[in-house]
């Protein structure tokens, strides 16, 4: 056991450490960054001290390692547009973020589950036939699009709910949420399910697909050959069994929704990460890109590596270095 | 079951009784059409700058505008008649989504079967791309590859071919590999038999079936994601405007009432997704063995 | 013969699939007295299992039993509601399966496996639970038991995975179990023992056992009772050492012929010839006509059921008897 944690560990810093040359190359290579924070009519020598002083006349490599050492000590540099250090930048925006990812992704999870379950447990009843529909439509309709009309809907014509923005936001542990109060919950509400649609669709698809098949197999018919009633059977050995597939796809998901708010933050103006990027890419402040994606790719590795620990907790094949 | 017919018009006589897959494959073809007949069904060339008027701008469904035909789903910003635009959009949305489709399948094609058929170190470090690349969102890629290439056709199919081929590699390497491992292929490459004539014999074929699925749900996925990132800017350039930037081009529009500008397109574009998709779903299940009984 | 603890007849269990009606149990019906093992033996696709899931009333769809009675100690089955039947599952009638892999769910040990088992029907306490259970493990061969409850399946070899599984069906002491090839997938060695100790629990317990298998030898080792099934009916069915000395089913015959043991050491196994019928497309009359080599125009007609000293078959130029069913 610990030996495997150890050896997802090291895995997930190799990952980590590829990851951050990729992102560092690739973004350095767009366009010149001092043309975008110093004005055309600049002087030569205003122009090469603020080279020296974003570091960008040394080598790429040089700057990689300038970088990293100061990735290391928490330092990412600061934004050329905003000129206040990126790691600030970031963390006064990442709760926003957060906060719209979790409630999406936790609440897409329990409602798709539960649906998928029923739907692949009476596949020709109408009501799974409409879960599926509307999975259907959930899976292929491009999420800007949903959130568009949203906000036609419910914003625009009938006129509850606000359109954008993160409304009132309360302080807990030092930092700003917004569904404590109703003021924010309504602002949320939106985005939240803009953004949780395309996974729910995903959850109940999933769900669905594992029910059918398991219910299938002996593990289910010999079950019932003892004589355990459905509800038993649901409970207590499909829930068990269809928890790795969903457990994976959940954090795969957490990881992918943190990228797809960048969307619904755009059409909500929510104040989050997203949002930022988006700018940022639009004016090419480097740092902000670069540090924006570190985190992503962080944030990522960290799931997946989470998610190989709680597999390794539920599941005893795992947990005793069998293969599955 | 009808023996004596082939495997072709067996699949479609199953396909034939989903009639909602009947009628979502009509779609399709409709709009396959439309789109390359755009500059005949249109009742406007909307870029050509001759016909645009700006006094016929922003005007709502039903108007009759200086050119002197009624513009049935009204006007955009640039005074441009939306039904041509749609069809004009609808042609270069498919035309991405195939094109992204087409060069998708046959890297990640040629990749998947590589790995499965090399195995050792080539098939670790492809596979091991590949996997690394499935758990990277899609869009958060593409959004990468079009801020370093810039914006245009070549550059944004680039981008959604580096978001999607690992797609069909994964499939291709998963069927493949299932295959490669049969005793009939190891017995078949003992004997002088090329390796070209298994990859193409035996492995290929069947990679065939799910890459036609995949093939299906990506192209969708390609039209969707080129939608998504011309609405947030990082798409086509102005001069080519899609289904996604017309919405994009609409949506501030929105606020004041004036909804078609964005709702039309968006329908359009909803339609031909939600029909690919249906499609792609009837197919998959006539390909899954375990859902046939 | 007593009262038999289950007596089905005309058992018909049909599959209506998109492409036609499969009738893969079409007129079953036989008796089993207490404490009786009967072989059921057949060609894979000949309808012995889904005989065995109709049983149960466990046939998934689109199978449903569509004629026919099954009576559970004057318990009629086939009509008895969801609940009912749910609760006679396990207690009174049981099951076990070909591959002991996919039977156990990997994601739960087998003490709470056994405790799932125990608490559909019974209130049991945790304590008196675990007693139980280990006492079965036990019984059926289980080393240590008390301590391998809280092993999950893989931690077990197949043939203990199939001693559980066994253990399991026999927590409640059912009145009848029905045995699915539960050897097939293990070693020869193990197969033996399980063999002879299935035998040695259904004595001990008065369970009467149905086992299904397509392995003639295997059975004959074990059952007093043969039924033979094709094509999703019983063609003859009778007391083992009779069948076996003197088949009268040409089906019969040929799998008796096509049995090494049977057979002079050095002279090459008849077989039979012709592949199993689609049941699909089922011709009227004899389902073994076009496979049989004493086919004449009568076998156009479906044979009835002719019994005799307590067995019976269905044929009309049956063999060894050179006697002719009488038009």
């Amino acid at each position: 056991m610990l030996g495997f944690v150890i050896q997802r560990f090291i895995q997930a810093v190799g990952v980590m450490a590829v990851m951050s040359v990729i992102v560092f190359c690739g973004v350095y290579a767009i366009g010149n960054p001092i043309d975008i924070v110093i004005p055309p009519e600049a002087t030569q020598d205003i122009r090469e001290d603020a080279i020296r002083r974003l570091g960008l006349d040394q080598p790429l490599y040089r700057q990689y390692f300038i970088f990293m050492s100061n990735l290391l000590q928490g330092d990412l540099g600061r934004s050329f547009v905003y000129n206040i250090p990126v790691l600030d930048l970031i963390g006064g925006r990442l709760p926003a973020t957060l906060e719209l990812v979790l409630i999406s992704v936790i609440s897409a999870t329990f409602i798709g589950v539960t649906l998928g379950i029923y739907a692949g447990y009476r596949p020709e009843s109408w009501l799974a036939r409409t879960i599926m529909a509307v999975s259907v439509l959930g899976f292929s309709v491009p999420s800007f699009w949903v959130g568009l009309i949203l906000i036609l809907t419910f914003a625009v014509n009938l006129g509850w709910l606000p359109a954008g923005g993160r409304g009132d936001t309360v302080m807990i542990a030092g930092i700003e949420w917004s569904f404590p109060t109703l003021n924010g919950l309504s602002h949320i509400l939106l985005p939240a399910i803009n953004l949780a649609l395309f996974k729910l669709a995903m959850m109940i698809r999933l769900a669905r697909a594992g029910t059918r098949e398991i219910m299938l197999t002996d593990t289910i018919k010999f079950a019932r050959a003892a004589g355990l009633s459905e509800a038993t059977i649901l409970r207590r050995h499909l829930l068990k069994l269809i928890s790795i597939p969903i457990i994976t796809v959940f954090g795969l998901e957490l990881g992918s929704t943190l990228a797809f708010a960048v969307v619904t933050e755009t059409i909500f103006s929510w104040p989050g990460v997203g949002k930022l990027i988006i700018d940022s890419i639009a004016v090419l402040d480097r740092p902000v890109m670069v540090a924006y994606l570190i985190l992503v790719a962080f944030l990522f590795v960290t799931i997946n590596f989470v998610i190989d620990l709680v597999f390794a907790l539920i599941d005893p094949r795992v947990r005793n270095g069998v293969s599955a | 079951m009808n023996d004596a017919s082939t495997p072709l018009r067996r699949f479609w006589a199953e396909f034939r009784e989903n009639r909602i897959a009947v009628v979502a494959l009509a779609v399709v073809v409709l709009m396959i059409l439309l789109a390359i007949f755009a500059s005949l069904v249109s009742p406007q060339n909307p870029y050509d700058l001759a016909n645009l008027s700006l006094m016929d701008s922003r005007r709502p469904p039903g108007f009759v505008g200086s050119g002197g035909y009624t513009h049935l789903l009204g006007t955009d910003p640039q005074g441009r008649d939306l039904l041509s635009a749609i069809f004009y959009g609808l042609r270069i949305s498919i035309q991405i989504g195939l094109a992204a489709g087409f060069v998708s399948l046959t890297i990640g094609t040629a990749l998947g079967i590589l790995a499965a058929y090399k195995g050792g170190r080539i098939e670790a470090l492809v596979m091991r791309l590949v996997d690394l690349q499935l758990s990277f969102p899609a869009i958060l890629l593409a959004l990468v590859i079009v801020a370093l290439l810039g914006q245009g056709k070549v550059q944004l199919i680039g981008a959604l071919v580096a978001a999607q081929y690992a797609y069909f590699a994964r499939t291709a390497y998963g069927a493949a590999k299932a295959e490669r491992g049969k005793d009939y292929i190891e017995a078949a490459l003992a004997t002088p038999l090329s390796a070209r004539l298994v990859v193409m014999r035996h492995l290929l074929p069947n990679c065939t079936p799910p890459l036609i699925v995949v093939a299906t749900v990506q192209i969708a996925n390609s039209i969707s994601l080129e939608a998504t990132l011309s609405f947030l800017g990082l798409g086509l350039p102005v001069t080519e405007p899609s289904l996604g930037m017309l919405i994009s081009n609409g949506f501030p529009y929105m606020m004041s009432g004036r909804y078609w500008i964005s709702v039309y397109p968006g329908v359009a574009l909803i339609i031909l997704i939600v029909a690919i998709n249906i499609v792609g779903d009837q197919v998959r299940d006539q390909f899954n063995p375990r859902l046939r009984k | 013969m007593t009262d038999p603890v289950l007596s089905v007849e005309n058992l018909c269990t049909h599959f209506f699939t998109r492409a036609g009606v499969v009738k893969a149990v079409d007129g079953v019906s036989f008796d089993l007295a207490r404490g009786e093992i009967m072989g059921l033996v057949g060609e894979s696709g000949s309808g012995k299992t889904v005989t065995g899931f109709s049983l149960l009333g466990l046939v998934d769809p689109p199978g449903r039993i569509v004629r026919g009675s099954v009576r559970l100690a004057g318990t009629e089955l086939t009509t008895l509601p969801d609940a009912r039947l749910r609760a006679l599952r396990g207690r009174e009638i049981s099951m076990i399966f070909q591959d002991p892999i996919a039977t156990l769910n990997p994601m739960l040990t087998i003490g709470q496996q056994m405790k799932l088992a125990i608490d559909a029907h019974e209130r049991l306490s945790r304590r008196a639970a675990t007693a139980r259970s280990t006492e079965l493990l036990t019984q059926v061969g289980i080393p240590s038991a008390a301590a391998r409850l809280r092993a999950y399946p893989h931690e077990f070899s197949g043939g203990m995975r199939q001693r559980v599984a066994i253990a399991i069906a026999l927590l409640h002491r059912p009145a009848v179990i029905v045995a699915d090839e539960p050897t097939t997938a293990l070693d020869v060695s193990i197969q033996a023992q399980i063999l002879l100790q299935m035998r040695d629990l259904a004595r001990e317990t008065g369970t009467a056992m149905i086992w299904i298998s397509h392995d003639l030898a295997v059975v004959s080792s074990l059952a007093s009772k043969l039924a033979v099934m094709y094509a999703g009916r019983i063609v003859e069915q009778g007391p083992t050492a009779t069948l076996l000395r003197d088949p009268r089913h040409p089906y019969t015959a040929g799998l008796i012929a096509s049995l090494p043991a049977m057979t002079k050491p050095g002279t090459p196994l008849t077989q039979i010839r012709g592949t199993t019928p689609s049941l699909l497309s089922l011709p009227p009359g004899c389902p073994f006509a076009p496979r049989c080599g004493k086919t004449t125009d009568r076998c156009r007609e479906e044979p009835a059921l002719t019994e005799e000293n307590g067995r019976g078959w269905r044929c009309f130029h049956p063999e060894g008897s050179n006697q002719e069913v009488p038009a």
